[in-house]
């Protein structure tokens, strides 16, 4: 069998009293979906902090591509290939949609102590970031300041620099949320082609999304992985109806 | 972005044309008021890098300009008396060489602070940078060496290969020359690599980590290359003057630089050049008059927090466009 990409055991995080992960396990595979549910509070979140370096955990390990990454900042990490939305858009806010996908393309290019060429005429950063662009469609966009892009539009750039980032591994905390239902049924076909190009660990609320596209899933309520296997069988499994799709069917 | 090009090149032009009239009109005085504007325009340009690209208010750039100052002061005493300055090593009235000893010095103490401040941010971070020049401040006055609280005098103006330096015009020329390269590195580096990275520090460092820059790493560049400009013009205004003193190192003269940039347009390219032309013009046609002159700057100050937060420039050439 292939290696996971990422591996996450026994991971463990407390905010005081408050256990944000208890004892989680987590890997993702080659070419998969893994998605990450639960309701709110549960501690998705925290946990793709704790994979990106933003939150040290407690106890517990975290491999990505085999290598234990606890010690390696957030920079070196993202440098290995971690590419992560945010749940709430993260951008260079002042620099327009190109620029903010430039700076991922820079960073993957190496070094950023370069101080003479200026990068708006430098086409290997302007044309890797306008490729990026135009693969989430935002390519007329590319000179609007990001803190003037719809609230989708953020969502799609934040896309667009991990895809930027050539990552190893996709980490999207609810790239969903707020899209509407076309924009949601754009970018199930979008994340089910990217798979493709590395695994992607989602943490997603619409259920149709989560069901049309995961491999496996996930369910994290109060810190704990309650429920976790192929997505089919989670669908029915009684415990997770009961805790997080909240039915009585 | 033309318009902001437009602006600079009128201030540039009209800084090299006023002491060019004042020698017609045969009032060199004004000659001095215009390098005193070229010197702390410079200073300010270094502070710029910092404060304006990477969103670092240090208030303690004074002991960058006042350790140029004092590398210009401390050579010519020794070369003027003849004494080694330590281990041998002669002094030196030679100005590029008293440059390159300013700007290695500044850069020197600047890694240390800012390995230290920038493990703060805020308010903490514009505190313990002031807590550093206070330090170096107290030093100056308390070091009896090189005249203490009294300060140092520089008997003869420093030289420069090929050029009369005691003449006000030539030493114009050099500092106007200075201003130029500066201004040139500034706009380069603003658009560089290192620059993007340095911008979205400021905005957003979250966001630099996750695609792989360690912003402190950038600041910290940033930070010293911040200074070495600094004390540069810090050398200068030694030789303007031929006099050095701890003032040059005190908490008033960082808010001085700090208010030049917020005044002319913090992060822009003319900024600190249309801010210190305002600050120096102020100084002098109020400073006749009162003595309480600041308080007028207060209130302008003020009004450009308020009403205009682009300073000078901004309301010449409006926002700041970034690609
Ligand atoms: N830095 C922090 N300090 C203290 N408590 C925190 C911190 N970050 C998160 N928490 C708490 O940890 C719990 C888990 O938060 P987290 O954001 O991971 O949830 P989530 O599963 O992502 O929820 P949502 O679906 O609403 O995004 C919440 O109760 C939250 O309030
Ligand atoms: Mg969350």
């Amino acid at each position: 069998m292939a290696e996971p990409v990422l591996e996450i055991r026994n991971l463990s995080k407390s905010f005081g009293a408050l256990k944000a992960a208890v004892g989680v396990n987590f890997d993702l595979m080659p070419g998969e979906i893994h998605a990450l549910i639960g309701p709110n509070g549960a501690g998705k979140t925290t946990l793709i902090h704790q994979i990106a370096g933003t939150l040290t955990p407690d106890e517990g390990e975290i491999r990505f591509l085999g290598k234990d990454v606890r010690s390696l900042s957030v920079a070196e990490r993202a440098r290995m290939g971690l590419g992560r939305t945010f749940q709430v858009s993260s951008l260079a806010q002042e620099f327009s949609a190109l620029r903010n996908v430039m700076l991922a393309v820079q960073a993957r290019q190496g070094t950023s102590f370069r101080f003479f060429r200026p990068v708006m005429s430098d086409p290997s950063l302007t044309e890797p970031a306008m490729a990026a662009l135009q693969r989430v469609g935002l390519q007329d966009r590319a000179d609007v300041p990001a803190a003037e892009l719809s609230h989708g539009e953020r969502r799609r750039l934040e896309i667009a620099i991990a895809l930027a980032l050539e990552a190893r591994v996709f980490l999207l905390d609810e790239p969903m949320a707020g899209m509407g239902p076309d924009g949601s049924r754009e970018l199930t076909a979008f994340l089910d082609e990217l798979r493709h190009q590395a695994p992607i660990l989602l943490v997603e609320h619409d259920m149709d999304a989560v069901f049309a596209l995961a491999d496996r899933v996930s369910v994290l309520v109060y810190g704990r992985v309650i429920a976790s296997g192929p997505a089919a069988e989670i669908r029915r499994h009684p415990a997770v109806r009961e805790a997080y799709l909240g039915e009585g069917a | 972005m033309r318009r902001e090009q437009t602006v600079n090149a009128c201030l540039i032009l009209a800084l090299l044309a006023a002491p060019v009239l004042a020698q017609l009109a045969g009032e060199p005085f004004f000659i001095t008021l215009a390098t005193r504007v070229t010197i702390l325009a410079l200073a300010a340009t270094g502070l710029n890098i910092a404060l304006g690209l990477g969103g670092l208010v240090s208030f303690g750039h004074a002991a960058f300009f006042g350790i140029g100052g004092y590398a210009a002061g401390i050579l010519a005493t020794h070369a003027f008396n003849g004494m080694p300055l330590f281990l041998g090593i002669p002094g030196t009235n030679q100005m590029p060489v008293i440059w390159i000893v300013a700007m290695a010095a500044a850069g020197l103490l600047a890694l240390p602070i800012g390995v230290i401040s920038l493990r703060t941010s805020g308010v903490y971070f514009i505190m313990i940078t002031l807590a550093f020049a206070q330090m170096i401040f107290y030093f100056a006055i308390s070091w009896p060496a090189y005249g203490g609280e009294d300060g140092l005098s520089i008997y003869v103006r420093n030289a420069f290969p090929g050029i009369n330096t005691l003449k006000p015009m030539p030493f114009f020329l050099i500092c106007f020359s200075l201003l130029a390269v500066a201004l040139l590195v500034f706009s380069r580096l603003r658009d560089s690599r290192f620059g993007a990275a340095l911008e979205a520090a400021r905005q957003n460092p979250e966001r630099l980590a996750a695609v792989g820059i360690a912003p402190n790493r950038i600041r910290l560049a940033a930070f010293v290359i911040s200074a070495m400009v600094t004390a540069l013009a810090g050398a200068l205004f030694s030789d303007l003057n031929r006099f050095v003193s701890p003032s040059m190192l005190s908490w008033q003269m960082s808010g001085e630089l700090i208010v030049l940039i917020i005044l002319g347009g913090v992060g822009r390219l003319a900024g600190p050049l249309a801010g210190a032309t305002l600050y120096v013009l102020f100084e002098y046609a109020l400073g006749g008059i009162t003595e309480h002159w600041q308080l007028f700057l207060g209130l302008i100050l003020l009004a450009v927090v308020l009403f205009a937060r682009g300073g000078v420039i901004g309301m010449l050439a409006g926002r700041a466009k970034h690609g």
